[in-house]
């Protein structure tokens, strides 16, 4: 019978299905129901009676070990729902590139293709494009690094320097010093290599000296000896903190004294809301720090252009590393970034992008003041993308975000950038991309999502819920 | 094939719920067996643009393909209806009933189906009467293991199962960040099993049941999604007997709750071989490791042809 062909609909609507007692256990039916009418498709051949067994995978046993912690997650599939423009999304990284001149854009690859279009879509040097690891150094200038275009190899993405720096210098079970929280996409780098991270913590002034001297000596008394910190000191993603100037030093020397190689990894270093840009780590110490650079934020991710600076003997590993794993960087790609810096105002772009994301954090800062439930703190950050929060005492973002997702709001909770599972407590919260507006709506429905998980700590104490703790990374969330 | 070809069809998949992504496979799935049988089919979300696009380009029938709140709760179905568009499934009440667990239940138990012992409470009912002493009457009431889940949705998202009486707290907070009601249920040791039920015009016929074997023990939103981490056994290893009585349970549920073209029902066969009845979905998932397409394939239909007579006869 179906309720929808009746003449009342009401006649069997859910009001009349009174849920009853529960039949305790040894209950039967009263009655074996009747065998349904023998209808069916017809013509088919008859169903298949010997089982089968599957599991929908036939190279299931074949995997490397590495792999095995690779699973569909819950946290993934929600944020399918944060890519629809109903849900504000406090989550994704994506840099705001509305404000690229496309015209511009569009007549330098118009030229570059008609005038140069052999060479840019051919093969090319494993190091990189060479003008470019000239302009490359130019804007590198802005931030104290004196660096010679062969000491710079292009990738496809810092990301994909984060990848081959990891695979030159680290064998299952190595050490890597990652600062608490790290960036996602770093750690799913270090995961794939096998590594063991550990957490430095930080404050508002960036990495702790005093807790990285203490890590350094807990891997020296365990009889081990750490690969490299890798770090973010510029507007750091998650934390939205950045390393202070006197700290910088500080930092450095522990690493000599360590005899430690650092790995700075900075794309937003060019986007602060002040007026100088920090100076880069590597311009202090060049024999020591890797430098790693983009264009991701600066002009267009889509293009996948970063770099490596290194010192010689490094660089020449990087190179074939490079090799090894693409043959080169994409040649167009770079030629289009070429094309832009020496034809177009890209200081004046970076500029305006600032003004733009400074807005974006002020409404964000503005109305976390307002609205965020006593107890609920946050970093102040000078530039970037990111604002970290920390939740009230027993609350857990992970557990917060279906509910979240039913609010349309979407952040990224903080356990995605611990190796250990620690920062439940936390989430990211970025500004890059969602207008003022929209930035103060998300935060007044993440408030009211904040409100009821605590009003649901409240009724049911700390437990924790149990939701799956592994995260990979995801393009949405760097 | 024994009925025409439908004319231009629209899958409908995506939308806002926890499912999403779920549903996105689900409907990229069908929409490929469609066009396989030569069935000319129009993959679309459900947003704003929706309505005014079926009735601007009308369909000659809708295959909504939406897990969770708007694609199964009726809500979509009553806007087809409203419409006059032709969709595959259960009609709007229908869903609104069999969508809410502890309702499809009750009705299932009337039906004379064998259904776990189980309560229902809101949140605010724990936070008006106080949570230890509701936790408490729950497990001197039902004991453990356990399951505790949200009354709306699927994929397993929300919901756990206790072992301990200490996991019951996590639990219930797991539970009610995916919807404000609970159903907490005896967990039934036994063999999980999903049988499909398809009418495609001469009255519902159960599908081979499909057995489910996940690696964990459970069959969780990773074990149901990661190919690879659930064996699947199909038709069920289950005596004769036991495969009958779990394809009566089934078109029971499907006729109990009035339910129209196609649902799957969820069961567990426990060791002296009575048949529990779980709950029924009205939009099975069609993934790449769903168990309808499992079923399907072990009964030597095609999807494709399958869902096409489906469209053939569906109705508005």
């Amino acid at each position: 019978m179906d309720p929808d062909r009746e003449s009342s609909l009401e006649h069997r609507g859910a009001g009349d299905a009174t849920p009853q007692p529960p039949p305790r256990a040894g209950d039967r039916p009263a009655a074996v129901p009747p065998r349904p009418s023998s209808g069916g498709t017809a013509g088919r051949p008859p169903a298949a009676r010997v089982p089968r067994e599957t599991r929908l995978d036939s190279y299931v046993d074949r995997y490397a070990t590495r792999t095995h912690g690779m699973a569909a997650s819950e946290i993934r599939a929600l944020f399918s729902v944060a890519s629809r423009p109903e849900v504000v999304s406090l989550a994704g990284g994506m840099p705001n590139i509305s404000g690229l001149p496309l015209d511009v854009v569009g007549d330098l690859v118009h030229t570059l293709v008609l005038g140069h279009g052999g060479h840019a879509m051919q093969y090319s040097s494993g190091q990189g494009e060479p003008r470019l690891r000239e302009q490359i150094c130019e804007v590198m200038r802005l931030e104290g690094v004196e660096a010679h275009p062969d000491d710079v190899v292009v990738t496809v993405g810092s990301q994909q320097a984060v990848d081959l720096v990891t695979r030159l210098f680290c064998d299952p079970g190595d050490v890597v010093l990652c600062e608490a929280p790290s960036y996602v996409g770093a750690l799913g780098v270090f995961r794939a290599y096998e590594c063991e991270v550990v957490h430095v913590e930080m404050d508002d002034d960036g990495l702790r000296p005093d807790a990285l001297r203490q890590a350094l000596q807990a891997i020296a008394d365990a009889g081990r000896r750490a690969k490299f910190l890798y770090t973010i000191p510029n507007y750091h993603n998650p934390a939205g903190v950045s390393l202070s100037t006197p700290r910088r030093a500080e930092v450095l020397e522990i690493c000599r004294e360590a005899d430690l190689l650092v790995l700075e990894d900075n794309p937003y270093g060019l986007l602060g809301f002040t007026d100088e840009p920090f100076r880069a780590l590597r311009a202090d110490d060049p024999e020591r720090v890797l430098y790693l650079g983009s264009f991701s934020k600066t002009f267009a991710p889509g293009l996948r252009v970063g770099w490596a600076v290194a010192p010689h003997a490094v660089r020449e590993k990087l190179v074939l590393a490079q090799e090894s794993a693409t043959l080169c960087p994409p040649t167009f790609s770079q030629a289009v970034v070429s094309a832009y810096l020496a034809g177009h105002d890209w200081r004046g772009q970076i500029k305006a992008f600032r003004e733009m994301y400074r807005e974006r954090r002020d409404a964000m800062l503005e109305s976390l003041e307002d609205l965020m439930p006593p107890g609920t703190t946050w970093t102040v950050p000078q530039g970037g993308f990111y604002v970290w929060l920390t939740l009230p005492e027993g609350l857990d973002a992970k557990a917060m975000l279906p509910r979240a997702v039913t609010e349309r709001v979407a952040f990224v909770p903080g356990t995605a950038f611990y190796a250990d599972g620690f920062g439940s407590q936390c989430m990211r919260l970025s500004y890059c991309h969602p207008t003022p507006e929209r930035i103060r709506e998300g935060v007044r429905r993440l408030a009211a999502v904040i409100e009821q998980e605590m009003q649901l700590r409240e009724t049911f104490g700390a437990g924790r819920a149990s939701l799956p703790t592994y995260d990979t990374p995801n393009p949405d969330l760097t | 094939m024994t009925h025409e070809l439908p004319g231009r069809v629209v899958v409908l998949a995506g939308g806002l719920s926890h499912e999403r992504d779920v549903s996105l496979r689900s409907g990229r799935r069908v929409a490929e067996a469609l066009r396989g049988v030569g069935v000319e089919t129009e993959e679309r979300d459900v947003d704003a643009d929706l309505v005014p696009a079926l009735l601007k380009d009308r369909p000659d029938c809708v295959f909504p393909l939406l897990h969770g709140e708007t694609g199964e709760d009726g809500a979509l179905r009553e806007v087809l209806r409203l419409l006059d568009i032709p969709y595959v499934g259960s009609g709007p009440t229908a869903s609104r009933v069999a969508f809410d667990k502890p309702v499809a239940k009750a009705v299932a138990h009337r039906a004379g189906l064998l259904t776990p012992p189980s309560v229902t409470l809101p949140h605010a009912t724990f936070r008006e009467i106080g949570a230890a002493v509701m936790m408490d009457a729950l497990l001197a009431r039902l004991g453990v293991p356990l399951v505790v889940k949200p009354t709306r949705g699927g994929s397993a998202l929300g919901c756990s199962v206790v072992r301990r009486p200490d996991d019951l707290p996590g639990a219930m907070v797991g539970c009610f960040s995916y919807g404000p009601v609970a159903l907490v249920e005896q967990f039934v040791t036994g063999t999980e099993v999903a049988v499909p039920v398809v009418d495609t015009g001469s009255g519902p016929r159960a599908l081979p049941p499909v057995e489910i074997r996940p690696d964990g023990g459970v069959y969780d939103y990773a074990a149901r999604y990661t190919a690879g981490s659930t064996e699947f056994v199909v038709p069920a290893k289950l005596d004769d007997e036991v495969a009958a009585a779990c394809a009566r349970a089934a078109v029971t549920a499907h006729e109990a709750l009035g339910l129209r073209d196609i649902s799957r029902s969820d069961l567990i066969v426990d060791e002296d071989g009575q048949v529990w009845f779980l709950e029924v979905n009205v939009a099975p998932g069609m993934t790449e490791t769903s168990l309808v397409p499992l079923s399907v394939q072990a009964a030597g239909l095609d999807l494709g042809e399958l869902c096409a007579e489906l469209l053939a006869v569906a109705k508005t």
